[in-house]
């Protein structure tokens, strides 16, 4: 008895806790930059208010040229992902193969920012796979090509990566939203109006899910314009962008470099906000150049190709995405790939066989990290949501709404400060601390995909059960849990796929010294042998997929057996 | 302009190998309503969503659906014309009445103010003056009712299809409304084919009654 009223504490405890948690290293963290950035930092000798960071900041050489590339990628990334998959949702929605889509698109949210980014570079390089697959029979080329794709000047690697990875994304948040609006009945009204299939949805349909897909498109605006390790791998070098100016002044030897490099963050910070801003304008835009549109009575049968368009160009996206594993895959366990030769000469273990030794230790941290992360996240989210459900019925409550937060600040906004704070507690470099970080990201993402289902929940179940004589606590795991099971294993999988496809916050906690799959892998991506890259980045994605795999098929398969039995 | 007949020709629909309509053939005159009765899975909404171009994939169907001589077999929904007033109302909740209503009316009339003033014109007709800026979840059931059918009109349909719009309206509202519909059917010369399990809607409706027979098995 003294127990179940000590769980039933503990759940009221927990939205204040899961807060705490998250807000008091995010809080910490940005007023450790906000310091150092107006010269405030003792231990290095800055003890007054002081605008020299930002004088030094604004005179680092590239500064301008940083600045404009950082507004550039983030905002056309973010664009680009947008339109086409809102041209996915308007072309493909009345068609089969629409409805199929999330199943799909689902294993690429799976995929690691860095593993996408390395094989993508492994494509699109002058001695890439695609340049490769062309020659020398259609380019002529007989020598690897001089001209720049990784690395280049504008950036636009770092943008095509980005929408590989926030297309499939952005589409399943908007199929989501669809749940919510009785869209078929709606489109059927409107195409009996005369109006095409595409064109019903885009007047009809994308108005009432904009709204719903606010946050998940302005986490990836914020995304999109701080992202460090996709920028190291596919952007300039000189100046990259300034994210990642930030990481490599806090690397320097000299700490001195630590003010402007506190002014940077603070800078991306302001554009990030100010850019949520023009988000919110943007979309109000929007929505009132689509009622007018509605409203002009136009029948305009040309939309369809155009949707059909951005589908097809979403689909090349995918296609490029699955192109990009193939190739890590495929140096992983090439003998040799003489250029121009389409593929390689031979196949073999050996390279995995010889990077067993070093790929086992980090291996072994990430699945740790990502383990642990997962399971306390989930514990925290599911007492949060229980406690929501079992106090209010179904209204979800407002002061869980911060827990976005750490999807919409910039990640070095706030690593950074939280990182001087972890020094000064001794905590820096500890399993500890990085586990900590991970969850700061892993909470809000498990948040996010499990919130929906969770709330649908039809709580008669719940009232019968309990009618029936059994406990709060017995309901909730022999009835709730058990009936809610493949969406929280899905949750649970993509916070571990958050887990242990994160760089910068690993990089800063561990203060170098815990090592992940992740973090070595971006390292080795900036020369080492393309074979041992591909092993690294392969086993990187492999584990978060893996666990996506599991969580799809493993209540499947258990309803087989049950059925079979 | 002149309306056409509607013409059914040897329709049979099917799922999953359990016939809901066997060889239907109707004719309906302009001006004229062909109601089609039975009971809820009986078939009468696959056969308006057959007609209309909406049938899903799971159905197997065969027959004709021709306007004059204009044969509509082959024409996505948006293109067959045939207005449809279903059994909730389906303003779009995020546009305004006159919104909903501009988004109906036809490209063909411009002009800012012209498509205002027609858009008005049809609000007075139908009594509710004054209500083109109100947002549609502030209006009862019967005023959205019958912006739903005004919405329906002004897309300037050649023929009515009705799946069972009546049903969720109180006794009251419902006869009002009914008159409404069959009103503007008639002096339009719209082809009309109501479907409803309330022989109340058939006889208000004056035409020919067709009985779907339920589950009837091969």
């Amino acid at each position: 008895m003294t127990a179940r009223i000590q769980a039933h504490a503990l759940l009221r405890l927990a939205p204040g806790l899961t807060l705490g948690v998250f807000l008091a290293p995010i809080a910490a963290g940005l007023v450790g930059t906000i310091l150092p950035a107006f010269g405030v930092l003792p231990a290095l000798g800055g003890d007054g208010l002081s605008l020299a960071p930002w004088r030094r900041l604004s005179e680092a050489p590239g500064f301008a040229t940083a600045l404009t590339l950082t507004v550039a990628t983030g905002w056309s990334a973010t664009l680009l992902s947008m339109l086409v998959a809102i041209g996915m949702a308007a072309a493909l929605h009345h068609r089969p193969s629409g409805r199929r889509l999330g199943a799909w698109i689902a294993p690429a949210l799976a995929m690691p920012h860095s593993a996408l980014a390395i094989g993508m570079a492994f494509l699109v390089l002058p001695s890439g796979w695609l340049v490769r697959a062309l020659s020398p029979r259609l380019t002529g080329w007989s020598l690897p090509p001089d001209f720049s794709t990784v690395g280049h000047e504008s950036g636009w690697p770092i943008v095509l990566a980005l929408a590989l990875k926030e297309v499939p994304y952005l589409v399943l948040m908007i199929l989501g939203a669809l749940n919510q609006v009785p869209a078929e009945a709606q489109l059927r009204a409107a195409r009996a109006l005369g109006y095409g299939p595409a064109q019903a949805w885009l007047a009809v349909v994308l108005p009432q899910v904009l709204a719903q897909v606010r946050l998940p498109a302005m986490a990836v605006l914020a995304f999109s314009l701080s992202v460090v390790d996709v920028a190291m791998i596919l952007g300039p070098g000189n100046p990259p962008t300034l994210a990642v100016l930030v990481v490599r002044w806090l690397g320097d030897p000299d700490p001195r470099w630590l003010f402007p490099a506190a002014a940077a963050s603070m800078l991306l910070l302001a554009l990030v906000v100010a850019s949520l801003a023009a988000w919110r304008v943007a979309e109000a835009a929007l929505q009132a150049t689509l009622a007018r549109w509605a409203m002009r009575g136009a029948r305009q049968p040309a939309i369809g190709h155009v949707a059909n368009m951005a589908a097809g160009a979403g689909i090349a996206l995918l296609a490029l995405a699955a192109a990009s594993m193939l190739s890590l895959a495929l140096w992983s366990v090439a003998t040799r790939w003489r250029w121009p030769d389409a593929w390689p000469e031979g196949f073999t273990a050996a390279t995995w066989i010889r990077q067993a030794g070093t790929l086992a230790g980090p291996a072994a941290t990430t699945l740790a990290l990502g383990l642990a992360a997962t399971l306390i996240a989930l514990a925290l989210v599911l007492a949060c949501l229980e406690r929501e459900a079992q106090a209010r019925k179904g209204t979800p409550s407002r002061g869980l709404a911060l827990l976005y937060l750490p999807l919409l600040v910039p990640q070095v906004a706030f690593l950074f400060g939280l990182q001087v704070l972890l020094v000064r507690l001794g905590l820096d470099g500890s399993f500890f601390a990085v586990l900590w970080t991970h969850l700061v990201f892993a909470v809000p993402y498990l948040f996010l995909s499990l919130a929906d289902p969770w709330r649908g929940y039809d709580d008669r179940f719940t009232r019968s059960a309990l009618s029936l004589g059994a406990s709060r606590w017995r309901v909730f795991w022999r009835i709730k849990l058990p009936l809610l099971l493949p969406p929280v294993l899905v949750a649970a999988a993509v916070a571990f796929a958050v887990s242990a496809g994160l760089y910068l916050p690993t990089l800063l906690a561990g203060a170098g010294r815990v090592a992940t799959l992740t973090t070595e892998a971006v390292t080795l991506s900036s020369g080492a042998d393309r074979r041992v890259i591909g092993t690294w980045a392969m086993l990187q994605a492999a584990f978060p997929l893996a666990a996506y795999g599991a969580a799809v098929a493993g209540p499947a398969l258990s309803r087989r057996i049950r059925r079979w039995r | 302009m002149a309306m056409s007949t509607l013409h059914l020709q040897q329709i049979a629909i099917a799922i999953g190998g359990r016939h809901l309509v066997r060889d239907l053939s109707a004719e309906i005159a302009p001006g004229d309503c062909l109601s089609v009765m039975g009971p809820s899975g009986c078939g009468k909404s696959s056969l308006l969503a057959f007609v209309s171009g909406t049938l899903g994939p799971a159905f197997a169907a065969r027959g004709r659906v021709a306007l004059g001589d204009r044969v509509l077999d082959a024409e996505p929904p948006e293109r067959r014309r045939l207005g449809i007033l279903f059994q909730d109302d389906l303003l779009f909740p995020h546009l305004s009445i006159g919104g909903n209503l501009a988004f109906a009316l036809p490209a063909a009339i411009k002009g800012r103010e012209a498509r205002r003033q027609r858009i008005d014109a049809a609000l007075r007709d139908a009594g509710l003056e004054g209500f083109s800026g109100r947002d549609p979840a502030t209006l009862s059931g019967g005023q959205r009712a019958r912006v739903a059918l005004l919405r329906t009109l002004l897309a300037e349909p050649r023929a009515l299809l009705l799946d069972e719009p009546f049903a969720k309206l109180d006794m009251a509202l419902r006869e009002e409304f009914r008159r409404l519909v069959f009103a503007h059917a008639r002096t339009r010369g719209l082809p009309t084919i109501l479907v409803t399990h309330d022989e109340a809607d058939a006889h208000a409706a004056g035409g020919a009654v067709l009985r779907l027979d339920p589950g009837a098995r091969r």
